[in-house]
């Protein structure tokens, strides 16, 4: 497994919208995915009445703003092998937590890494990094390296590993 | 999934041009033909090796909001609990982990007052205490697998 270079990026719980009607009617219509022919942004434009050209050129604009993450792939892990799935959590200084937090997420082990808040006493854990193996034996390697990087700073930590997906659906926005 | 698949599994979470025809772009760098790459995108998401082909939208960034949420639910009511849980459909994901804390799901809303309402109807259903624990900052996303 490896990961696309580390980037801190702003919280962004207060971006307001940033996307227009033809934004949403595109975004609509992409939501599900990308239709498979050989031009899918004609494809998109006939479905929302514009360009082409406009679609993509508003894609980018969306790129650019990050309200497109990326456009491409995701795999199921499962599919691929990584049957592990262990959601490590830490308990680190808050003080440090920025510092620490671009560190730990720019492991390649380490697929998401947030800042959340404990809920004392039960939960006295900050710092959240996902971390995928094909086994449980290869989570905990990655959990020793995470370790290690944190020397002194990690004051208590544990792995929840997922037994079942319950539910898994992805974000939707109305029509 | 053969070498192919997998070239095509790795090269498309790097990213997706925009361009006329981006299906035959891809295809040239991976030494095929647009009509195959079309072919294997289209049966990589039947069999479910591929989960989405297409843009990732930023919830946040759509107006909406994301939390994580945590309940701790006893065996003996957790299926129902799940039941009732994954009823609403802002109830994005939801696993099942090894914790006291044993019930985990992300909550995805149009709105970020919609959070605070799902999670007080979901305490007021199961008669359980929903622990809300959005994310106060972002140090990475960019889920990448290797095929």
């Amino acid at each position: 497994m490896s990961a696309t270079p580390a980037g801190l990026r702003q919280s962004a719980a207060t971006h307001a919208a940033e996307y227009d009607e033809l934004d949403r009617r595109i975004i609509v219509a992409t939501q599900d995915g990308l239709p498979r022919v050989a031009r899918p942004y004609h494809a998109v434009g006939e479905q929302v009445g514009v360009t082409a050209a406009e679609v993509m050129a508003r894609l980018q604009r969306m790129l650019e703003r990050g309200v497109i993450r990326r456009i491409g792939a995701v795999p199921n892990h499962y599919k691929l092998g990584y049957r592990a799935n262990g959601m490590t959590v830490w308990n680190v200084p808050d003080e440090r937590i920025r510092e620490l937090g671009e560190q730990v997420g720019a492991l390649a082990s380490v697929s998401h890494c947030y800042h959340r808040p404990r809920h004392l006493p039960g939960w006295p854990y900050n710092l959240f990094a996902m971390v995928h193996g094909h086994d449980r034996n290869e989570v905990e390697a990655k959990v020793a390296e995470i370790a290690r990087l944190l020397g002194d700073a990690d004051r208590g930590h544990t792995v929840l590993y997922s037994t079942r997906i319950l539910k898994k659906t992805g974000l939707r926005i109305g029509g | 999934m053969d070498v192919l698949d997998r070239q095509i599994i790795n090269e498309l979470q790097g990213g997706f041009p925009l361009c006329e025809h981006p299906f035959a772009e891809v295809a040239e760098r991976l030494g095929t033909s647009e009509d195959e790459l079309i072919r294997r995108i289209d049966a990589l998401l039947t069999d479910g090796t591929l989960s989405r082909f297409g843009p990732m939208y930023h919830a946040e960034r759509l107006g909406g909001a994301l939390t994580l949420a945590a309940m701790q639910v006893p065996e003996a009511d957790f299926e129902r609990v799940a039941v009732l849980v994954n009823a609403y459909p802002e109830v994005a994901h939801n696993y099942a982990r090894e914790h006291a804390l044993n019930m985990w799901f992300v909550l995805a809303t149009e709105s970020p007052g919609r959070i605070d309402a799902v999670i007080a109807a979901i305490e007021h259903d199961t008669g359980l205490k929903v622990y809300n624990m959005p994310k106060l900052e972002e140090f990475f996303v960019g889920l990448r697998f290797e095929a």
